[in-house]
């Protein structure tokens, strides 16, 4: 079922996706040799002999790229091959002193996998999907070319040069721009949760090259495709296909043809354009790499692959909604970011044993304030806020207070202002400022018990069936009480009064 | 098997190097002799054996993660690796303004 057609003038079309996702590996040092892989350093600072291919080098390979290849590759559901092998990718130019790229073409690391974007009904994402995964193969990245600040001369930088990139390569199973929008947000939250990738697209950690191909609707042949390189964005992801899908129909329509090219996307005029310049560059004469054995990986390797992978976003998601009972919305937007989630399970945990209840009683109440309330109270102090002051174990007091009914929702808030603020102990600060709500009895008893002598009339008709005037009697009390009364115990007292 | 005149080209095109005529005429027999004398290995029955990756058995080794253990596959060596380039500025290689 296809929600995203295009309308032609010779009827309606649809788009085939596909997406090659390339994830640049957390790692310390390159895939073939020691320089480091550190992000904004001076130019070739960080390029050993091997990365600028002086000649007699050789490469070897760096196990922890390979460990986290794999582990993503499980994190997908993958197979996961026990040998590989290294093939050059030969072209010529000045971002690669190579010569060729090692990558790997004919025996990939990591086979088939799958991962599911969520329904989103806003985004026309009717139900979940899986969406399915062709390969994952290790490669190198290549260097940076600076156009702009010589006449006659192009600059490299070859401190990029040889950092372990995987390209994840999807299967062509995404049929609308969101859907693709879907799964690069998807995978950029299992790498970061596997720890394979940091998933930083403003500084190129993850780019996508993105094939579009359009068919009528009803058709099961696959159009020609163009493959938009670098792509490094989800909102310029979803551009490309929007931008790249109707050039083609149009093109189509008008009697031409899809030529199967590369193209490159320009933000600034949200289009597309043939690269030209890289026509013959496809002839890459791919071979085994002479320089490397194939790569084997023994058990034991695989099975600590295994053992080190952390609960997995879709997992996590389903124990919130299941063992802790947070709605679908809250279990989706705590889980999507490594961030988020590590916040909230460690305030989960503080207010637990703050409260002394399990952290399943507690969930809802820290997944609100989590979500909703904590930011609100941040956002509202702009630059008086310290966040380092927004520690778990404030908030979890705060949390606390709030659970036994010494404090109503109101004074959490204006509590919160303060730690922010100052850094002061929550409890102390409800002490010192009167942010208590009273719950003794006695006080509230009296304060209704005026309230219903001066209100005979009110009482009479609330007797009589006028059911809504309870709301009345709760905000005389309230008032009377300052707002400081606790809204249980006020109601349950005028429940047991009015009769 | 054996390339064309037009393959040697292509190749030398795609290497981006540069050659004359008279050059291709020596290369084109060139590189064919070399080809018909490795096909000679296809006179060998290789039915049912394996292919083999390496005359001794070996495995890859693979490095531990550490950045700049042995210096020879060190990076900070930004004059080393510019010493050779036909022109640097900046810290950068330069090379003829290439623009997509």
């Amino acid at each position: 079922m296809t929600s995203y057609t295009i309308q032609g003038a010779t009827g309606e079309w649809e788009v085939v996706i596909g997406l090659e996702v390339h994830a640049q590996v957390t790692s310390n040092a390159k895939l073939f040799s020691g320089a480091s892989t550190a992000f904004g350093a001076e130019p070739n600072t960080q390029v050993s002999l091997v990365d600028a291919a002086m000649p007699g080098m050789l490469p070897v390979p760096n196990r922890e790229c390979i460990r986290q290849a794999v582990r993503t590759g499980m994190a997908i559901e993958a197979q996961i091959n026990k040998w590989s092998r290294f093939d050059r990718k030969n072209y010529f130019y000045a971002d690669l002193p190579q010569g060729y790229q090692i990558s790997q073409l004919y025996h990939p690391i990591v086979g088939e996998g799958q991962l599911v974007i969520e329904a989103d009904e806003k985004a026309g994402i009717p139900e979940d999907k899986v969406i399915g995964i062709e390969r994952i193969h290790v490669e190198q990245d290549a260097g940076k070319l600076m156009h702009d600040q010589h006449p006659t001369m192009s600059y490299v930088d070859l401190n990029r040069t040889g950092i372990a990139l995987m390209e994840i390569v999807s299967k062509p199973d995404m049929t609308s721009p969101a859907e693709a929008g879907a799964y690069v947000r998807k995978l950029r939250s299992i790498l970061r949760y596997v720890g394979s990738c940091d998933g930083n697209m403003e500084q190129g950690s993850m780019r996508a090259d993105v094939n579009v191909s359009v068919r009528k609707v009803g058709s099961s042949e696959l159009g020609t495709r163009t493959e938009t390189k670098n792509v490094n964005s989800v909102r310029f992801v979803m551009a490309v296909i929007e931008q790249e899908a109707r050039r083609q129909v149009d093109l189509i329509e008008d009697g031409g043809s899809v030529v199967q090219e590369t193209r490159l996307y320009d933000p600034d005029r949200n289009e597309t354009r043939s690269m030209r310049s890289k026509e013959d560059a496809h002839d890459y004469r791919y071979f085994p790499d002479p320089d490397l054995l194939p790569l084997e990986l023994e058990d034991s390797f695989i099975e600590e692959c295994r053992a080190s992978l952390p609960e997995l976003p879709d997992a996590k998601r389903q124990r919130y909604e299941n063992e802790l009972g947070l709605t679908p919305y809250n279990a989706r937007e705590l889980t999507a970011e490594v961030e988020t989630f590590g916040r909230f399970e460690t305030l989960l945990s503080a207010t637990a044993s703050q409260i002394g209840k399990p952290e399943a009683k507690v969930a809802t109440q820290v997944a609100n304030w989590a979500l909703s309330v904590a930011p609100g109270v941040m956002k509202s102090l702009g630059d008086e806020a310290d966040p380092a002051n927004a520690t778990a174990q404030a908030q979890a007091k705060i949390l606390a207070m709030q659970d036994k009914g010494e404090i109503s929702g109101g004074q959490a808030k204006e509590i919160y202002e303060h730690v922010l603020r100052s850094g002061d102990d929550p409890e102390a600060i409800a002490d010192e400022k009167g942010l208590k709500q009273v719950s003794d009895t006695g006080a509230i008893e009296a304060a209704i018990d005026e309230i219903i002598a001066a209100n005979a009339d009110k009482v009479e008709e609330y007797r009589g069936g006028k059911d809504k005037l309870f709301g009345f009697f709760v905000g005389q009390t309230m008032k009377a009480m300052q707002g400081k009364a606790n809204p249980a115990v006020v109601n349950q007292i005028l429940k047991d009064k009015l009769g | 098997m054996s390339v064309t005149r037009e393959e040697v080209a292509k190749i030398a095109s795609l290497a981006r190097i540069r050659m004359e005529d008279a050059e291709l005429d020596r290369m084109v027999p060139e590189l064919n002799n070399i080809l018909d004398w490795v096909e000679q290995l296809g006179e060998v029955d290789t039915s049912g054996v394996e292919p083999m990756t390496a005359v001794i058995p070996n495995t890859l080794r693979l490095r531990d993660d550490v950045v700049d253990a042995i210096p020879e596959t060190s990076g900070g060596r930004r004059d080393d690796v510019l010493a050779n380039a036909p022109a640097a500025e900046h810290g950068f290689f330069g090379v003829p303004k290439v623009i997509e």
